[in-house]
């Protein structure tokens, strides 16, 4: 039994037509969200960090963690503690990611500083670039957000952060990370650690805000942003940040 | 202090994201990628000496390539979510393209290319056999008897072709994991534009290399001469391609080792420490360069037929072994160091968890049932033996 | 025409059938909207702005508290926020009667800040607690909203 050119023509057509029908579908359903007061467009999420004035105290790893449910173990932010040799070598820890601060002693003969690090919420992110299926992404307004009913849980993007900032919640097993608190900040409050910060070390800023104290902090401070070769347009701009930082 | 772990870690490194099983998934696909190649030596470039092997091959790279994906769903937090790759796949990830590549590669190359293969049996034995069997076969004849002379020259010319896709498409299944590995600048053991090349290569090793096993224990298994004239040439074409991989992995040390960037100090204490009987022992001096010295051996002095089979048979195992580790040291080795340079993880292995030890065995048995499988349905030697 | 290649037909139509099967699934499963603003479902800017909130902000603290909010801000904890000693209490700001907030710890809170270390600011005030007060506990002299004397 051979099948002839019209037999072909006709199953041919009728699979053409269903898979018309069906990509007609997917652009009627569905209706516009609804629109609110915070116009996405209207901002550019970043933050700022002084070196000189972060104290160690934990404060934003313990506020991060009590605002966002973060599991024991893991962490959306941390601060790590630097202490260096005159040759350069750095000694590093982060004990429970500074949770309780920091219980031991610094060396009172070696230079040392802490280093509050959190995502960094790349404009370029390699996070979000690979990424298999869109569950991760840049909101139009700067920040990078997981979807945690999309994400597969491959942790592609966790390999792919430079920064460590990244983890695979173990409940939920999706991937988990700052959110620059995007609950709070799109209803005009400022991130949990930084609202806890003591000294202000902390600080949510706003590029497209004219009136946003980031504008004179960039222009007048040396800042740099952590691993400047990766080029991932980091929008977390430390202030004083010595060369040994990792 | 944080047990298993020397030195500084950033916090969220200090546990391992990818696993044994994700070990496994290159080291699978490789093995279809280089089954595959084995196969087209013959069809495409009229090796004919690898005849014997050709239909092996082929049920071989289909055994491994339905497993492939296997390791990869056990690996998911959300198994359930992976269909999600082919509905919004995105266009920057190279896994995002896994999901077409492993399609293509199964719809179009293979399962086309074993249907056109084993049609004449197929078709026979719709008619032949009853019960069951009888309804498996007709199905798989997908409601055509033509087995005519002028039917089965076309099959034969549309194979070819078939094949002739079919090189680059095993390429491309197997290259894209490199790319994988290879395109991520924040791991500095990763990021380097051989790794696909890499890759490439020591999947066609460790695929002749499965190939040649799997036929010599067919015949074993059936009590069947073995054709010496197949298994040298194979053999031949194993050492050639273990030279050029081999190469390009010197190549990657001595690259590294000269440059010597920010990243090398940490890696090299890594490999000296943690990574040593893996790499160094396992990888390099028993997988490699070990299984050189036989296959060279046997390029400069001719040794007597059984003396070849042993020592093909040992060169193989432990090239598998060798490229097992090699993916080892690549995906775990990865995840060991920390990305700030100052310190390193352990690894720890589950036995009977969703990643652990037993299902990754499990894995790789499931590849050889499935063979027996096929290879009971689609009997891979009467062509050969009728000649 | 087709007498000796017909059979080819079959599987080209079989991976039509394929096709065609995966493009209606396709449009009845991918989210609405998916890729408005990007490659991603934009129900998920809202899913992530719907978490519950657990700090209220020191700026809605001092609605009620403005007796320790005016004591504050004329001290040297003007910038703490209250939140930071008191812990998270946006309960306590929607229904003041359902959380009833506890007394931070003394002996521990302060010295998380205020003990010496090497590593802290120079012109940060830092004490070695031991020497400092001779193991009484701080809000035994200092007033914690004002704390300098």
């Amino acid at each position: 039994m051979d099948i002839d050119r019209r037999d072909l023509f006709k199953i041919g057509g009728k699979l053409l037509v269903l898979a018309s029908i069906g990509a007609t579908l997917e652009q009627l359903t569905g209706s516009e969200p609804p629109s609110d007061a915070y116009k996405m467009a209207d901002h550019w999420w970043g933050m700022i960090i002084d070196i000189d004035k972060c104290i160690g105290c934990g404060n934003c790893v313990r506020a991060c963690s009590n605002e966002n449910s973060v599991p024991d173990g893991y962490f959306r932010t941390w601060v790590e503690r630097y202490q260096i040799e005159e040759s350069g070598q750095p000694h590093v820890d982060s004990p429970d990611g500074a949770m309780h601060g920091f219980p031991l002693p610094t060396r009172a003969d070696l230079k040392s500083f802490f280093v509050p690090k959190l995502c960094n919420h790349c404009a370029d992110s390699p996070c979000v670039q690979v990424c298999p299926v869109g569950a991760t992404f840049v909101s139009p307004d700067g920040v990078v957000l997981v979807d945690e009913t999309y994400c597969l849980g491959c942790r592609y993007c966790v390999q792919a952060c430079p920064y460590g900032c990244r983890y695979l919640h173990p409940e939920k097993n999706t991937v988990d990370k700052c959110t620059l608190c995007y609950h709070r900040i799109t209803k005009g409050l400022t991130t949990a650690c930084c609202e806890n910060c003591p000294t202000q070390a902390r600080q949510l800023v706003d590029f497209k805000n004219p009136k946003d104290p980031v504008h004179a902090f960039l222009r007048e401070n040396k800042v740099e942003v952590l691993k400047p070769y990766m080029a991932t347009r980091a929008k977390v701009y430390y202030k004083d940040l010595d060369g040994a930082v990792r | 202090m944080i047990p298993g772990v020397d030195g500084f870690m950033y916090p969220n490194e200090v546990e391992l994201q990818w696993s044994l099983l994700i070990v496994l998934y290159p080291f699978i696909t490789g093995l279809v990628a280089g089954a595959f190649i084995l196969a087209s030596l013959e069809r495409v470039f009229k090796v004919e000496a690898v005849r014997p092997t050709y239909r092996l091959a082929l049920l071989t790279a289909l055994s491994f390539l339905l497993v492939a994906p296997l390791p990869l769903q056990l690996h998911l937090g959300h198994p359930e979510r992976s269909f999600e790759m082919y509905l919004t796949p995105h266009g920057s990830s190279a896994m995002a393209m896994f999901g077409f590549v492993y399609l293509w590669y199964l719809m179009v190359v293979l399962l086309v290319e074993v249907w056109l293969e084993f049609r004449p049996e197929i078709v026979r034995l719709s008619k032949s056999t009853t019960g069951l069997r009888r309804l498996i076969y007709r199905l798989l004849t997908l409601g055509s008897d033509n087995v005519s002379p002028a039917a089965l020259r076309i099959d034969d010319k549309v194979g070819y072709a078939v094949t002739v896709i079919g090189i680059p498409s095993a390429f491309l299944l197997h290259g894209y994991v490199g790319f994988i590995f290879g395109s991520v600048k924040a791991n500095p053991w990763w990021s380097t534009p051989l790794m696909p090349i890499v890759f490439l290569f020591s999947a066609m090793v460790s695929g002749i290399a499965a190939v040649l096993l799997l036929y010599v224990v067919s015949m074993k298994v059936r009590r069947a001469p073995i054709d010496m004239r197949c298994l040298d040439t194979v053999a031949k074409y194993l050492f050639y391609t273990f030279v050029i991989d081999f190469t390009l992995e010197m190549l990657d040390l001595i690259h590294r080792t000269y440059e010597s960037d920010e990243s090398f100090r940490s890696l090299d204490f890594m490999v000296h420490t943690r990574l040593w009987g893996s790499q160094v022992i396992l990888q390099i001096v028993l997988g490699t360069l070990a299984p050189l010295v036989i296959l060279a051996a046997n390029q400069l002095w001719r040794f007597t037929e059984a003396a070849r089979r042993k020592m093909y048979v040992a060169a193989c195992s432990l090239t598998m072994i060798g490229i097992f580790a090699m993916r080892w040291n690549v995906v775990i080795g990865g995840q060991l160091f920390s990305k700030s340079f100052l310190g390193y993880t352990t690894y720890k292995m589950g036995f009977a968890t969703r990643e652990g030890l037993l299902p990754a065995i499990l894995l790789m048995l499931l590849p050889f049932a499935i063979f027996f499988v096929l290879s009971n349905l689609l009997p891979p030697w009467e062509k050969t033996e009728k000649a | 025409m087709f007498r000796d290649s017909g059979h080819l037909i079959r599987p080209a139509l079989v991976f039509l059938a394929g096709l065609g099967m995966f493009l209606v699934i396709r449009a009845a499963v991918v989210p609405k909207h998916f890729g408005q603003y990007g490659h991603y479902r934009p129900g998920a800017l809202d899913l992530v702005r719907q978490r519950p909130i657990a700090y209220a902000g020191q700026d809605t603290c001092v609605m009620c508290h403005d007796d320790v909010g005016k004591t504050r801000a004329a001290g040297k904890h003007a910038h703490v926020a209250c939140e930071g000693c008191h812990g998270p209490l946006a309960k306590h700001a929607d229904d003041p009667a359902a959380l009833t907030p506890k007394l931070p710890d003394v002996a521990t809170l302060c010295v998380r800040c205020h003990e010496k270390d090497a590593a802290k600011p120079k012109n940060f005030p830092q004490v070695v607690s031991a020497e400092h007060s001779g193991g009484a506990l701080c809000n035994s002299c200092h007033q914690p909203h004002s704390p300098q004397l």
